[in-house]
């Protein structure tokens, strides 16, 4: 066995400690969200090891280039502040990589010493370390507060804080800004505003980016993003349309309050129901018809489901993950006919039980917060076996021990590829995920049928 | 297949340099130096173990990535608990590919992340109170013999002891063996500081503390220091040890549990692998316990040999000195064979290195091995003596940044010492020694320390290596310049490479790389041909 001290029954009721975590810290978020501004160079204003850590872990996630400064601490810098570190890399963040935009992103040491980033930036400004038309935009992300979801959204906000302009003349155009999800998912987002005809400006925009072509040829600072012009001018967007209410709803609000611009928060277009919420939302805000293009996208979904049905029904599912994702998914599985009986999150906040148990049903089982972990998870499927578990890689040691399929969902994913390219959100990324959990289902019915019972049709 | 000489070395330094500015160019320009061996092994200085330049985009890591992920990580039986926020924690889980075999009904720790997962309220109020109940809950789920508590950055900022948790956990449960780190992120200059911080507390708190009885049975009982098992090299190499009548008491800490740690002082010989993230246990033990070290080399197939070859010269017994070369001449026959397959599609190609505070080296013999020059190679976290040969430590000067690592004074214990010598020195072995890579460099190859992102696009495209060697962070970049690249940190999941099986792996792995078809796939053919007018054929 992998997780061979997991017992069924928990040996002490947890309070302190935090095993095998379903969250990581913020300042990845806040490094993941600044590489979809074009030509943005994220930058750690922590010790090196930091920036190493969220490199590394996006790279593993995307298998692509994941370009990051760092001010690299010592102790010196720990006691007498991290400001010299910091000037002296937004000199070399300019002069050598030519970066338009800097975002720096703060970390828990930067924090606990209390580095004020603002002065320091308006220090670099003074002394001409920030070349004309070029900017520095910054967030701050403790990593004792929140999760890399809360990162992501600090980030976001960074960018419309010092970019979003209102000139008091409204555009004819719809801010999407989307949680933290994959480059695919946003293109598709892009995709289907394109095809109801509604001129957008999504922010931030990792397609292009972390999903770049071999071309041959390195590029620094890939052709995608979201360039600073469009969120500039999301400042006189008519509409704002916020993604997931934790990665997205935060910057949504600062939008409309910095800006005027107003705003609604959806839940993650993920599954039928909430691309059905978006799609709405989108059509009413511009004002235009919904092609039968996407009728037919959608038609292709619900094709799917009353087809295969039969596999679906009854089937139960673990979920491990963000809850902008496991809130859409939990109402898709159970869309189906399946199940979810178990859900965790590492990232604080009540209303995600609140709203998973009224998707769920008041027997399943959902835990947020620091034991709302995997080592919880695992607790619970040996008290009662599921079908399949949604989450990252970490969850296939789960998955093998107790031989149950895990489809990769969410962040990270270090063992498969895919979610760089195939999108899960809107009616394409739910074929995509119908596809997965039939395979799933398939695969093990023709693994364990007798031989008698084994199915030439399904 | 780039010309080794087409490149004149100075004027490649004076490329790496250019863009940057004139302050950073200054220090830089004492990193990077022009490999030129004379008299005695003697080569130009470098400057390295600096303090890294910010913003430059380094590829080094961390304190707590040192002693938590390198020296700690790859043993499966000390509960590893770190203190801090998530992240930490989160990724140091497994991410190192340190493989290990726990017996059935065996502790492995190894697949668990445990954190106390600090909040606000704990960087505020202090966290150790959280910190105690968390090993509390720990010890009620996992039975561990031993802790280690990990300390992150803001641990140390608010002034959280992990030491005295330590101490307090040990008194109200004896028999369990805690210690801490005072490992955060922001000490020292990179992960090498990481690496004495580990050393210093598995000597004062784990070596020693098991009895004479702990030793193996053999008769020929050492330790392996500096091999970490990734990719099951450690498992190799306990094969060919096997095979060879060697006993490993411990290895430093591939594949190893505590109690192998805690008995090591009854080994007669410390062979040390990674010099740099291991030296200083091995010198200690030497002092404490007059236990010799010599370093040795098991990437590479010859180098595997030479090693085998060391160790049986310092035991100096006729039985074992026969059974190495049995057992070399064995394992060699059919390695040649895959080497001799492989060198003639990679003979003539050339490689760059930048890894770690061994591998750089260490590797360089594989590439030997098939025919292949490296170009330039460097360390992550290295300091002189790894580069120029430990001749240079009396000239070392410690910098403030070194000086706030603890340096341990160890006496000589006269209970536990032993005279293990075996007047190896009088028959020619060299004990205690590092001889360092630039000696065992080419004239005119390129030395740079901590190589960032702007010297290695510049590196690729002024030299054009068949292969470019270093880890996670740089795979992309490069092979989107059209350059296969390895890690030599994870091995790009493969492995093991280490010994005589590992070189085989390791010559096949090079010769599918520098020989893939699809890097001529790069340009589509009307990329080849210059744009041509023309209708549609059945106009």
């Amino acid at each position: 066995m992998l997780l061979r001290h997991t017992p069924a029954e928990p040996a002490v009721e947890r309070q302190a400690l935090t095993i095998n975590p379903a969250k990581t810290c913020q300042p990845i978020g806040a490094m993941y969200a600044a590489l979809g501004l074009h030509g943005c160079m994220p930058h750690s204003h922590g010790s090196q090891g930091c920036c190493s850590y969220h490199r590394s872990a996006l790279t593993r996630h995307y298998k692509e280039p994941v370009i990051a400064g760092t001010s690299s601490f010592t102790e010196g810098s720990s006691v007498f502040g991290g400001q010299a570190n910091l000037l002296e890399a937004i000199t070399n963040l300019f002069s050598i990589y030519d970066a338009e935009v800097v975002a720096v992103h703060t970390t828990c040491l930067s924090e606990t010493i209390g580095d004020d980033i603002t002065q320091i930036v308006a220090k670099a400004q003074d002394e001409g370390r920030i070349p004309k038309g070029k900017y520095v935009i910054k967030a701050s992300t403790p990593s004792y507060v929140g999760s890399h979801v809360t990162g992501y959204s600090n980030m976001v906000k960074g960018m419309i804080e010092v970019f979003a302009k209102s000139t008091g003349k409204k555009l004819d155009q719809v801010n999407i800004i989307p949680g933290f999800v994959e480059p695919s998912d946003m293109a598709e987002v892009k995709r289907m505003a394109n095809e109801l005809g509604v001129k957008t400006v999504l922010f931030p925009d990792t397609s292009s980016v972390l999903n770049s072509p071999q071309s041959g040829k390195y590029s620094m600072y890939p052709k995608g993003g979201a360039t600073v012009a469009e969120v500039t001018s999301a400042g006189d967007s008519i509409l704002t349309l916020a993604l997931g209410p934790l990665g997205a709803g935060p910057s949504a609000r600062l939008l409309d309050t910095q800006c005027k611009v107003p705003c609604q928060v959806l839940e993650l277009p993920l599954g039928l129901r909430h691309t059905d919420i978006f799609i709405d939302a989108l059509r009413k805000a511009a004002g235009v018809v919904v092609p039968e293009s996407m009728m037919d996208e959608r038609g292709q979904v619900l094709d799917f489901i009353t087809d295969m049905q039969q596999y679906f029904h009854g089937k139960s599912a673990a979920l491990a993950g963000d809850p902008d994702q496991l809130v859409p998914l939990a109402q898709f599985l159970s869309d189906i006919g399946m199940q979810v009986k178990y859900a965790v999150t590492g990232t604080p906040g009540k209303k995600f039980e609140a709203k998973m148990q009224a998707i769920c049903g008041p027997a399943a089982k959902i835990k947020e917060g620091g034991q709302g972990d995997l080592y919880q998870l695992h607790q619970w499927i040996k008290q009662g076996k599921v079908d399949m578990i949604f989450g990252g890689t970490y969850c296939k040691y789960i998955g093998r021990d107790e031989d149950i399929p895990v489809i990769r969902f969410g962040f990270p994913i270090y063992d498969r590829v895919g979610h760089q390219y195939f999108p899960i959100l809107g009616y394409r990324g739910a074929l995509r995920l119908l596809e997965k959990v039939l395979t799933a289902i398939q695969d093990r019915q023709d693994r364990d049928a007798p031989e008698e019972k084994f199915e030439l049709v399904m | 297949m780039s010309d080794p000489t087409s490149v004149n070395p100075e004027a490649g330094k004076a490329a790496l340099l250019e863009a940057m500015p004139a302050k950073v160019a200054r220090r830089r320009a004492k990193q990077v130096v022009v490999n030129q061996v004379g008299e005695g092994e003697a080569v130009p200085e470098i400057a390295v173990n600096a303090r890294t330049i910010p913003g430059i985009l380094t590829m080094r890591g961390c304190t707590y990535a040192g002693c938590r992920g390198v020296v700690l990580g790859p043993t499966n039986d000390i509960l590893q608990i770190v203190h801090g926020p998530v992240g930490c924690s989160f990724y140091a889980w497994l991410t190192r590919r340190n493989q290990t075999k726990a017996a059935a009904g065996a502790p492995n720790f190894m697949p668990y992340a445990l954190t106390t997962d600090m909040q606000e309220e704990n960087i505020v109020f202090g966290g150790e109170k959280k910190l105690r109940q968390a090993i509390e809950e720990a010890i009620a789920i996992f039975k561990p013999k031993a802790i280690g508590i990990f300390a992150t950055c803001p641990v140390g900022l608010i002034g959280d002891d992990v030491h005295a948790v330590a101490r307090d956990v040990e008194a109200s449960h004896p028999g369990i063996n805690v210690f801490g780190f005072s490992c955060e992120g922001y000490k020292g200059v990179s992960q090498s500081a990481g690496h004495h911080i580990a050393n210093n507390k598995l000597f004062t708190d784990v070596v020693g503390q098991s009895g004479t009885e702990g030793r193996k049975p053999g008769k020929f009982v050492l330790n392996l220091l500096g091999e970490y098992n990734i990719g099951g090299d450690a498992f190799e190499l306990e094969r060919i040890f096997d095979k060879c009548g060697l006993t490993i008491q411990a290895t430093f800490s591939g594949n190893s549990v505590y109690d192998e740690f805690a008995s090591s002082h009854t080994a007669d010989l410390n062979v040390v692998m990674c010099h740099r993230s291991i030296n200083y246990l091995a010198e200690m033990m030497e002092k404490k316990y007059g236990i010799p070290w010599f370093k040795v080399n098991f990437i590479g197939a010859h180098s595997t040999a030479k090693s085998l070859r060391k160790i049986a010269q310092f035991f100096n017994d006729a039985a074992l000195i026969s059974q190495v070369e049995k057992v070399i001449e064995e394992e060699l026959a059919p390695v040649e064979q895959e080497r001799l397959r492989a060198k003639e599609h990679c003979q003539g190609k050339t490689a760059m290195l930048f890894v770690g505070g061994s591998r750089a080296h260490h590797y360089q013999d594989l590439f030997t091995e098939l025919g292949m020059h490296t170009l330039a190679a460097g360390y992550e976290f290295a300091h002189r003596d790894d580069y120029e040969g430990r001749k240079v430590l009396p000239s070392i000067k410690v910098d403030a940044d070194s000086r706030n690592i603890e340096e341990i004074h160890v006496d000589k214990d006269p209970a536990q010492w032993r005279e293990l010598k075996r007047d190896a020195e009088a028959r020619g072995l060299t004990l205690n020694d590092y001889v360092g890579m630039m000696p065992e460099m080419k004239d005119g190859a390129l030395v740079i320390d901590d190589l960032n992102h702007h010297e290695t696009e510049v590196l690729l495209e002024l030299y054009k290596p068949d292969i470019f060697c270093a880890g996670i962070k740089e795979k992309y970049v490069v092979q989107k310049h059209g350059i296969p690249m390895k890690q030599l940190h994870s091995y790009d999941y493969s492995g093991p490479y280490a010994g005589f099986k590992g070189a085989v792996n390791f010559y096949q792995e090079i010769d599918r790389m520098v020989n893939s078809k699809v890097w001529s796939l790069i340009q589509a053919p009307w990329q080849k041909e210059p744009q041509i007018a023309a209708r549609y054929g059945w106009e």
